[in-house]
């Protein structure tokens, strides 16, 4: 990962707002981050926090729904995302960044073979024949370990197992070589060992083409074997932001740590319950005024019922928005 | 085989989905996809059965077979003591509320144009009569039970994240108090908190109404905290069958070996030092199984044997069962069988 020279993606103080019938759901709150190339980013965070509708905001893709994108730039490949047209938000998403949707259905055409989907942006953004557009499709879903991929490409949507439709969603997002992967949950179907063979696969993108990868994971163990830097989402904000080793030694917001104390472990003892952490996540009906995490909190006073706190840099690549300071045990400076 | 001191609730025998292959212009039959091929195993009253294995290898498509979501190619599925293997659609109706499935892909089983409300619902409409309050005070319990504000209950599903979601079909399979439930990677969705709270939730349920599950998943370290026992299945075949923490302390079939040893850790110092058994080989298609033992084309102990004679799936310890030439039987001959040992009886 090159420490200095420009990011592939920079993104500052992205909004976005569903209009509901409920009133106003402030999906996602400010949120500014930076992508160097090569680099691989992990996304954890609450159910609900603003993960997905994150990076759909940052490449137009709520479209067609209720919701209001609005932010200072994201800028990519010269462009700022936010100001371009349609038409060139659709070029970058076919070949510029690749994405892996969360819920696999949603994306594939269940009307359309396998074959077909995959081979269409090859055809159309990298301008190949149709049968060497055919052989790629079938080498793409050969890499992310389909077997029989050449006969499996006739296949419709239907006919694949979970996990194989998310492989096959990973295929359609690498199949133009993409500067950055935006990978949402891409690997929660699927099992340690077909998990483990995607995993080198990415890392190897990384290295050879220097693709620069985002992703979005529940699974901690994922993200330590994976990520070379690690936000922690809570509320439609990042309340942690660090190098993967500095998240899980020295994690320092209240949530970062309660996730932490989460996990079962498979070669430990096993516990009796599992522990959870305690309460609701916020509903968003308005920007943030206090802390989002403050009712759920173990440390919260009188200041994080007031002020929203902002992100505060405490070492190298670490920042935290949080009023209490764990090392002290005691609120941080004013 | 002996009597097993209660009858299991669910007991499934050579149990095998094959779904065919059509290929050339006229769309002749020319194979079958073995997704499930053969398999056999016992779900004792209010238990937790764990289902493993790799993407593919047949989990979801035996779940619903044992539901009868599929018409099914063979063998016999019998629950709570009714042999439902070959039952009509109608009849099945009218046992469905005693069985519920929560589905892996929330987003495929959720209807875009109902409200939550009317999806948790539903199942209450159909199969209950209740008044219109009695049935909003039902669905406002089922959706604090998953974690669901109630304020929620106008919304539409794709006004909810992923993990939303599935939480709605969760609260929708609980609704008519089920005795069975094949969970479908209930919480693959979820962040580890809300997963702990669901399974949490699911072990409660369990204790109160002594619920009996079948639980889907690839996460390993969640099974070993749900299952009581745990079948692990490979190119659909059970190759291993035992107690949990027997199969986490001694997994005996290489290919629980390697699927153990492959689970990452959180932990980015401890991780980069875990040893794993890298699995090479072929993955093999389903719809054109290697001949001999289904794991011979990746397993790291096969020999000549296993590419000729397919192992058979045997007790080789009490309880457990395992399906590889090279597990030494411990039992006695007499060991009562549990989980199913004999096929298509
Ligand atoms: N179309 C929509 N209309 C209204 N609210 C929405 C819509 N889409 C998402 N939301 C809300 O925005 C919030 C953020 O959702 P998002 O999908 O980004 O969560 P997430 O962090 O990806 O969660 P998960 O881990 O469960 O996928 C949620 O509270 C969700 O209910
Ligand atoms: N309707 C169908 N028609 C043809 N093939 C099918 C059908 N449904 C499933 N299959 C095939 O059967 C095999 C087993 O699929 P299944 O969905 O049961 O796997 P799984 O173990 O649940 O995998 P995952 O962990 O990825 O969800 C796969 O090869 C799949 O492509
Ligand atoms: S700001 Fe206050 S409430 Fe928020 S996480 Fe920190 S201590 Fe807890
Ligand atoms: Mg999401
Ligand atoms: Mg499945």
């Amino acid at each position: 990962m090159s420490e200095a020279g420009a990011a592939v993606l920079e993104v500052k103080d992205l909004k976005t707002v569903f209009e509901t019938g409920l009133g106003a759901v402030h999906a996602v709150n400010s949120v500014s981050f930076d992508l160097m190339p090569g680099e691989l980013l992990g996304v954890v965070g609450e159910s609900g926090s603003g993960k997905s509708v994150t990076m759909m905001s940052l490449i137009g893709l709520l479209g067609s729904t209720s919701a209001i994108v609005d932010g200072a730039h994201v800028n990519f490949d010269g462009k700022d995302l936010l100001k371009v047209s349609e038409d060139e938000l659709r070029a970058v998403r076919g070949a510029g960044i690749g994405f892996v949707f969360q819920d696999p259905m949603t994306s594939l055409n269940p009307v359309f073979t396998v074959g077909f989907q995959l081979m269409e942006p090859l055809r159309n953004h990298m301008g190949l024949s149709k049968s060497a557009a055919r052989m790629r499709a079938a080498e793409l879903l050969d890499l992310v370990g389909i077997a029989d991929a050449t006969r499996r490409l006739s296949d419709y949507p239907h006919q694949f197992s979970g996990g194989m439709r998310q492989r096959v969603m990973i295929a359609m997002a690498l199949a133009c070589d993409p500067k950055v992967l935006i990978a949402d949950e891409p690997t929660t179907a699927l099992d340690v060992t077909i998990q483990a063979q995607i995993l080198e696969l990415m890392k190897e993108l990384r290295n050879k083409i220097g693709m620069a990868i985002i992703w979005i994971t529940h699974d901690l163990g994922v993200i330590a074997g994976i990520a070379d830097r690690v936000m922690v989402m809570y509320g439609g904000q990042i309340v942690e932001q660090a190098p993967v080793n500095e998240l899980f030694q020295n994690p320092q917001h209240p949530y970062t740590r309660a996730l932490l104390k989460t996990v079962p472990n498979i070669r430990g003892g096993r516990a009796e319950r599992l522990r959870v952490i305690e309460g609701q996540p916020p509903i968003m009906f308005s920007s943030p005024r206090q802390c989002t995490y403050h009712t759920r909190c173990t440390h919260a006073f009188e200041r994080c019922l007031k002020f929203d706190p902002d992100r505060l840099k405490i070492g190298e690549g670490h920042d935290v928005a949080c009023f209490w300071d764990p090392v002290t045990g005691e609120p941080r400076d004013e | 085989m002996n009597e097993a001191p209660s009858a299991p609730l669910v007991r499934v025998r050579g149990l095998k989905m094959h779904f065919p292959v059509h290929a050339g212009l006229l769309r002749r039959h020319v194979g079958d996809i073995k997704a499930v091929d053969d398999i056999s195993l016992d779900v004792n009253e209010s238990e937790t059965l764990g289902l493993v294995g790799e993407s593919g290898c047949g989990k979801s498509t035996a779940g619903r077979a044992v539901l009868r979501l599929y018409d099914i190619t063979d063998g016999s599925i019998t629950i709570d003591g009714t042999d439902i293997s070959n039952i009509d659609q109608d009849k099945l109706r009218h046992l469905r509320p005693k069985m519920q499935m929560i589905f892996q892909d929330p987003q495929a089983s959720l209807n875009p144009r109902m409200t939550v409300a009317g999806i948790v619902g539903e199942p209450l409409v159909e199969h209950m009569s209740l008044s219109k309050n009695e049935r909003l005070d039902r669905i406002y319990e089922l959706m604090d039970a998953v974690g669901l504000a109630r304020s929620f209950a106008n919304r539409y599903p794709h006004e909810f994240s992923g993990g939303q979601r599935q939480r709605i079909g969760i609260a929708r399979a609980l609704a008519l108090h089920p005795k069975f439930i094949v969970c479908d990677e209930p919480i693959a969705a979820l962040d580890v908190s809300i997963q702990a709270q669901v399974v949490n939730l699911l072990e409660d349920l369990q204790e109160r109404f002594g619920l009996t599950y079948l639980f889907i998943s690839h996460d390993l370290s969640m099974v070993r905290h749900i299952a009581d026992r745990v079948a692990v299945m490979y190119l659909g075949k059970i190759v291993e069958l035992a107690p949990r923490d027997e199969l986490y302390a001694t997994p005996l079939h290489p290919y629980t070996q390697a699927l153990l040893s492959a689970v990452p850790e959180p932990d980015p110092v401890r991780e980069s030092q875990r040893k794993h058994i890298i699995l090479t080989g072929d993955v093999p298609s389903p719809a054109n199984a290697p001949v001999g033992c289904n794991f011979c084309t990746r397993c790291p102990k096969a020999e000549d044997i296993c590419r000729q004679i397919d192992p058979e799936f045997r007790e080789v310890a009490p309880g457990h069962f395992t399906a590889c030439h090279f597990v030494t039987d411990t039992t006695r001959k007499t060991a009562g069988s549990t989980a199913g040992n004999e096929a298509n009886t």
